[in-house]
């Protein structure tokens, strides 16, 4: 019978200069990356990292300038983190450095530029107009 | 080295209810490279909760998907619950469990249905979707929703499913059982069935784990992280197992997710008979999530994560829904590479892709 184990969670916060060094310690450690995303507050991003390990789940946050959201990728950390990464690019307009498997934007194709970020960006995108003559703003302003 | 060729797969393709699409690099006739491409239908969801207030996010949660609709609410509930520190009564957690499950059952017998078609076997097909009919009318008989249900709510449960009608919905169960073995046997042990899953896109236990498989998809490799281990909903009374399998080929998916089919009849069965009586809500009034939660709940397809931030007001800062087709695409990139051409549709399929959940 295998073992049962409540959740346990914590929230822990982090400078985004201990985020490479942090994930290195939990993958050592055998966490795995549950989840990663970010949440607009005010000026500032705060961006959170969830690891779990036998039901221990770590959460760890950071925040960044919501105008100039830059961070190093922990792809090469987790590898598979290149989901979450795009998508916090995609709408967030977070930069992560190093990203192992970089969509340019083009993760989510979508109307607007990074639209849960309105003070980067949040404008329309370059993109073509649509053939049937619809704006992007009609189709996707509500991204 | 043979000369290097690139074939669009997807967004559309008979074998995808739902676009996404992936580059295939490929040499002869085998893939040496797979790039998964997404973003079709991203609806922006989450954003949603600057518009409606926490108690109405749940039924533009529930709306994520329309196979495991039932769990996105109850996992909705469940990481605002724990964010306002309140639990529900014992009955609602039963009637949770239950609808999950048979949201399991519903999601199993889609996908059997959907590899059936995959492979060319219309009327084994068939047989999967008129079971999952029966499955379907038992929803719309307890909760009067056949897809969308909103009848889970942050607290508890909109409302009771009499006993009488919870000890018919077993009956109905044990009496497909039969049919169920019957098509279990077809996609376990006929030839032309096998010849398909058997040996094709292992997926070893260090990979799975290295590349955060979640679901079926990890299970099928001996990977043990089931969330339903943890006990939430009333998992830890009944008594709990998770179904594993080690070869990590399609064939083993294949098979936990028939065996998760007969161990949610059990289970449902398990509930049943041990169902207390009493109230199935509490009332929440005057509170707001002021603070942040992470809830998990075991999703057919696998774990699913559901994070939430408030800061008092009716209105949440943030909900995050994390699916498990986010999780399990890195590990069909894997399986992909070293594929013959001609299987990449059923390697698609057996992560159980859902693409709405994915994108929200």
């Amino acid at each position: 019978m295998t073992e049962r184990k409540d959740l346990i969670q914590e929230f822990l916060l982090i400078e985004p200069g201990e985020l490479l060094e942090t994930a290195l310690e939990l993958r050592t450690a055998g966490y795995r990356l549950g989840q990663a995303c970010a949440t607009l507050l005010g000026d500032q991003l705060e961006l959170l990292y969830s690891f779990e390990k036998d039901n221990v789940l770590r959460n760890e946050k950071l925040t960044v300038d919501a105008a100039a959201p830059e961070l190093p990728s922990i792809t090469p950390i987790y590898s598979y983190a290149f989901v979450y990464e795009n998508e916090m690019h995609d709408l967030f307009g977070i930069t992560f450095r190093n990203l192992s498997l970089d969509y340019g934007g083009a993760f989510y194709k979508i109307a607007r530029e990074t639209p849960w970020n309105p003070k980067f960006g949040g404008g329309e995108k370059a993109a073509a107009p649509s053939e049937d003559g619809v704006s992007s703003e009609a189709e996707g302003g509500e991204a | 080295m043979s000369k290097r060729t690139v074939i669009p797969f997807g967004p559309q393709h008979p074998v995808l209810p739902e676009p996404i699409h992936l580059d295939l690099v490929i040499e002869d006739e085998t893939v040496v490279e797979a790039i998964p491409s997404i973003g079709y239908i991203h609806r922006g969801l989450e954003k949603l909760v600057d518009k409606n207030e926490w108690p109405e996010m749940v039924y533009v949660i529930e709306r994520i998907c329309g196979i495991c609709s039932f769990g996105h609410g109850w996992g909705y509930c469940k990481t605002i619950e724990g964010n306002l520190g309140v639990s529900v009564p014992p009955r609602a957690e039963y009637l949770r469990t239950i609808l999950h499950e048979l949201g399991r059952m519903h999601s199993h017998l889609l996908w059997l249905g959907c590899l059936a078609d995959g492979f060319g076997f219309e009327s084994l097909f068939m047989h999967s979707w008129r079971l999952r009919e029966t499955v379907l009318d038992l929803f719309e008989e307890t909760t009067g929703g056949r897809v969308i249900f909103s009848i889970c709510k942050v607290g508890g449960m909109r409302k009771d499913i009499p006993n009488e009608m919870l000890k018919k919905m077993e009956e109905t169960l044990r009496g497909i059982e039969g049919e169920l073995h019957e098509l279990a046997d077809v996609f376990l042990d006929d030839d032309t069935v096998k010849s398909r899953l058997v040996g094709v896109g292992v997926l070893t236990k260090e990979e799975a784990f290295e590349l955060g498989a979640v679901g079926p998809m990890a299970r099928a490799s001996g990977v043990n992280n089931d969330v339903r281990l943890d006990g939430h909903g009333v998992y830890g009374e009944i008594g709990f197992e998770p179904c594993l399998e080690e070869t990590g080929d399609s064939y083993a998916r294949c098979k936990v997710r028939i065996r998760e089919v007969f161990q949610s009849i059990d289970l449902i069965a398990k509930c049943v008979s041990m169902i207390p009586d009493g109230d199935v809500a509490i009332e929440i009034k005057g509170q707001n999530p002021a603070g942040e939660f992470v809830g998990r709940i075991e999703q057919p397809r696998g774990e699913a994560y559901y994070y939430s931030k408030g800061s008092g007001q009716k209105f949440l800062d943030r909900i995050r829904v994390r699916t498990p087709t986010n999780a399990n695409v890195p590990p069909l990139v894997k399986i992909l590479q070293g594929c013959e051409l001609a299987d990449v549709p059923i390697l698609v399929l057996t992560i159980d892709p859902c693409i709405s959940c994915t994108e929200r």
